[in-house]
């Protein structure tokens, strides 16, 4: 199913704009994560879609090019797996995810069968005929997957699927996750804080923040090309780098770097992957302090930049807490972008 | 808000069963404020009947105010360290404790009466005084104050705040009056309001309890709806009313605070 | 002073007032049951006099029908007061607890007043409309207490309901009416339970308002009363207590095993 979101906004009642008229397209059988930060409307904009909440007037929501913007969330024929689940602790396993067939009123046996179907894909045959309460918390998450798939919806909605579940098991299920969505094919839009998670299972990414959209775009193109410094900063943790720009060189107090392009009155950021310890660096800069996380060093060094810069260094050894080190960052692995008035 | 015939049913039935509710409430204060119920409120409004009451009855009205003051002082004195014992040993012997002196909320308290009756009721000097009936109080009070601040004592981690004080050297006695009392304070408080506003009500075990000498307002007010005319009754009620809603109140905001402190 | 001892010190209280007015009276009452012309045979001629056995069935029925009204009525405006917000929702809320602390004799009169001889029912209807003194007003009466206790346990458990659920059965298709009885009912299941036990344990035991109605109804209470009063027949007056107590006292423990709550007053 194709989605189409016109000039989707939402006002709660007392005048707090939780959303600014937004558009989205989102093809058939793609994947769509909504990443940003608590409070950034994501969450509105999922429960728009699945018509939990309704629009500001003015919107339109078009499924298959249908308008089902004043349909109610019953008739909209969509799955959601939600933040807690929200398994009936009545029913077992076998029970909630025929729920949404039993509504459909089919007959009993094709029911049977298509419960059987879904339980095999997820892993779930064995635990059947258990109550739901009796289950653990990635279990859950694979009936309440079950439950919003049974039914043959034309979407798969999904409110932070993950962040209930403890974290190792949290990057397992992220994985898990990702192969299901595939091999059901069907359109999902899933909201998430978690970058990574986004990442992982997304075809396509929309950052938000403030209740609005920042970038659309897949993975890729977020990380290398972000649109904004928020999305800089909140996909890959890109650093500012402060400093003056004047023509393609980045004028620091520790030295000058050479970028891409010329930039002129912009801000330079770069992630710590992509700074080097380098004898021959253009840069100088004072070690601060020096962190061992296992497969490499995470220094923090003293440029220029008001903020604290980190280079992550892989090697035997690291310099030690007062060093002045050289630095040197590749031109293309410097993002520059306009100033922000709001940050 | 009423798009559905289901809501407006619900709202139907909620405002028929605050109507049942309240509608007796206010024909009782009417009627006690005015002169002829029967010739309605063209008859005049007056306090006359208040006054009748209260040179009727005033003495009941005093005698259940002391009473529940010192039911007050006793489950205090007696359900505030027994909370705390309860609460520092969590088991078996205690709960079963707990649900023993409990029985007064399940058995009826005509029931109670019955059986204090017949153990206390030949020892005549005691059978006679105002403590007897005190004693029935007691008896129904207790376990609400007991759980209340066994409720709040079993949320705040007890043990490791008591352990704090003991390593800055405070003993067992101090611990309970510096530590302990502090914080089941909204309990206390939550327990005392219900301790007070139960005992000011108490009809079942005092009817049976009480002698000709010794009338507390519920029984004041049986003996007025039996022999009194309407409005008398009314006005009776009415000082009743007056009594126990601001407790009742207060009572619900207690608990209501000592149910934030659970969270 | 060891802590150990100080805390038996602290249950100390506790223990010599349980003891000496709760656990004696009660064994006294126990043991007074059996002190009769029929000795423990009483229990056994209780079920074979007819007057006490339809005074039982009287008293259960009259509960039973208390319970399921006030289920029904108090879940329908809890649920309703749970889920909108609205002018004058508080007040509809006080009005509806306002009688937990009315004890019965009250509640007696409110009823008197809506049904009695010279009851609002008989003034505004043609002809003679007086119910109070029949078992419909003690219906009403233990309805009128039973209201306020059933409905604050139902709404702490209603607002305890996780709102994705109903959101959940909402996006799978499910009408209103499913969502009620899929979802919202087995949440409200256990509290429900605990509630109408109470309800109903306390329509059993209920004394002040029979007191006040009755003219001529025979409830379990007021022939405990009648016995002990009138006819003096102490034993019998025991034992219909302690037969009382064990049902009153058992159903209040299963309503417990299903939920923490604890609401009572008065009655």
């Amino acid at each position: 199913m194709t989605l189409s979101l016109t000039n989707v906004a939402k006002t709660f009642p007392g005048g707090v704009r939780a959303l600014w008229p937004t558009d989205l397209e989102i093809e058939s059988g793609e994947i769509v994560s909504l990443l940003g930060p608590s409070g950034c409307g994501k969450t509105t904009l999922l429960r728009i879609i699945a018509g939990l909440e309704t629009a500001d007037p003015g919107a339109r929501i078009l499924f298959d090019g249908e308008d089902v913007t004043a349909l109610s969330v019953e008739k909209r024929k969509i799955g959601m797996v939600f933040q807690s689940y929200a398994l009936f602790p009545n029913m077992s396993v076998r029970g909630n995810v025929g729920y949404g067939l039993k509504m459909q009123k089919l007959p009993t046996p094709e029911i049977e069968t298509r419960v059987e179907e879904v339980l095999r894909l997820c892993q779930l045959e064995p635990f059947a005929g258990r109550p739901v309460t009796a289950l653990s918390g990635g279990q859950r998450q694979r009936v309440a997957l079950a439950r919003a798939v049974a039914a043959r919806p034309r979407a798969l909605l999904l409110d932070e699927p993950l962040s209930a579940l403890d974290a190792s098991l949290r990057s397992r299920l992220r994985d898990e996750l990702a192969v299901l969505l595939r091999q059901f094919g069907i359109t999902a839009i899933f909201v998430t804080h978690d970058q990574d998670e986004a990442m992982a299972i997304a075809d396509r990414v929309a950052v938000m923040t403030d209740g609005a959209v920042a970038q659309v775009g897949t993975p890729e193109a977020l990380y290398r090309n972000p649109a904004t410094p928020f999305v800089a900063r909140f996909v890959g943790d890109a650093m500012p780098l402060g400093g003056r720009i004047a023509a393609d060189q980045l004028h620091l107090d520790g030295g000058v770097l050479t970028l891409s392009r010329a930039a002129e009155g912009e801000a330079a950021y770069v992630r710590a992957e992509d700074i080097r310890i380098d004898p021959n660096g253009p840069l100088t800069a004072r070690v601060e302090a020096v962190t061992f996380l296992g497969a490499n060093y995470r220094i923090e060094l003293s440029a220029a930049a008001d903020e604290a810069l980190f280079a992550l260094h892989s090697g035997l050894s690291a310099p030690s807490v007062g060093d002045f080190v050289r630095l040197s960052v590749a031109p293309d692995a410097i993002i520059t972008l306009p100033q922000d008035q709001t940050e | 808000m009423l798009k559905s015939p289901g809501k407006l049913i619900q709202l139907a039935v909620t405002l028929f069963a605050s109507a049942f509710l309240l509608v007796p409430t206010l024909q009782s204060i009417l009627a006690g404020v005015t002169a002829n119920y029967f010739q309605g409120l063209s008859s005049g409004l007056t306090l006359k009947w208040v006054v009748q009451v209260w040179d009727l009855y005033a003495d009941s009205i005093f005698l259940s105010i002391g009473l529940a003051l010192s039911c007050l002082v006793c489950t205090l004195a007696i359900g505030v360290p027994a909370a705390y014992a309860l609460a520092r040993n969590p088991g078996r012997a205690s709960r079963m404790l707990e649900e023993f002196i409990s029985l007064p909320l399940a058995v009826p308290g005509l029931a109670l009466a019955l059986a204090l009756l017949q153990l206390y009721g030949s020892m005549k000097g005691f059978r006679v005084h105002w403590t007897f009936i005190l004693v029935g109080h007691v008896l129904y009070t207790l376990p609400f104050m007991v759980r209340s601040v066994l409720s709040v004592l079993a949320a705040i981690d007890l043990k490791t705040l008591e352990e704090g004080a003991a390593s800055l050297g405070a003993g067992p006695a101090r611990r309970f009056v510096d530590i302990v009392v502090p914080n089941a304070l909204p309990g206390i408080l939550a327990g005392a309001l219900t301790v007070v506003t139960l005992s000011i009500g108490e009809f079942n075990l005092t009817w049976m309890l009480h002698t000709p000498l010794l009338k507390t307002l519920p029984v004041g007010l049986a003996d007025s709806y039996a022999s009194m005319r309407l409005e008398v009754a009314s006005a009776y009620t009415l000082v009743f009313f007056v009594m126990i809603v601001p407790l009742l109140m207060a009572m619900q905001w207690a608990s209501a605070r000592a149910a934030r402190v659970l969270e | 002073m060891s802590s150990r001892q100080f805390t038996l010190l602290c249950l100390l209280p506790l223990a010599i007032f349980a003891l000496a007015f709760l656990a004696l009276p009660i064994v006294r009452l126990i043991l007074g049951s059996g002190e009769g012309e029929r000795g423990w045979g009483i229990y056994l001629q209780i079920l074979q006099t007819p007057r006490y056995l339809s005074t039982l069935g009287q008293t259960v029925l009259v509960s039973l029908a208390t319970t399921v009204a006030a289920l029904a009525i108090s879940t329908t405006a809890a649920l309703f007061l749970v889920r909108n917000r609205f002018p004058g929702r508080g007040a509809l809320l006080a009005i509806l607890t306002l009688p937990l602390a009315f004890p019965g004799v009250v509640v007696g009169f409110m009823i008197i007043l809506l049904g009695g001889r010279q009851g609002l029912v008989n003034a505004v209807t043609p002809g003679h409309v007086v119910f109070a003194y029949s078992v419909f007003g003690l219906f009403l009466g233990y309805l009128y207490f039973s209201i306020p206790r059933v409905l604050l346990t139902v709404m702490a458990a209603a607002e305890k309901i996780d709102p994705s659920l109903e959101e959940a059965a909402r996006t799978l298709g499910a009408p209103g009416w499913r969502i009620v009885l899929d979802v919202v009912l087995p949440a409200l299941a256990p509290a429900m339970i605990a509630a109408g036990a109470i309800a109903f344990a306390t329509a059993m035991g209920a004394f002040g308002t029979a007191f006040t109605l009755a003219t001529n109804i025979d409830v379990l209470p007021m022939v405990i009363y009648t016995e002990f009063t009138l006819s003096a027949n102490i034993a019998m007056a025991s034992a219909l207590s302690v037969l009382l107590g064990i049902v009153t006292w058992a159903l209040l423990l299963t309503a417990r095993s299903f939920s923490g709550a604890t609401v009572a007053a008065g009655g």
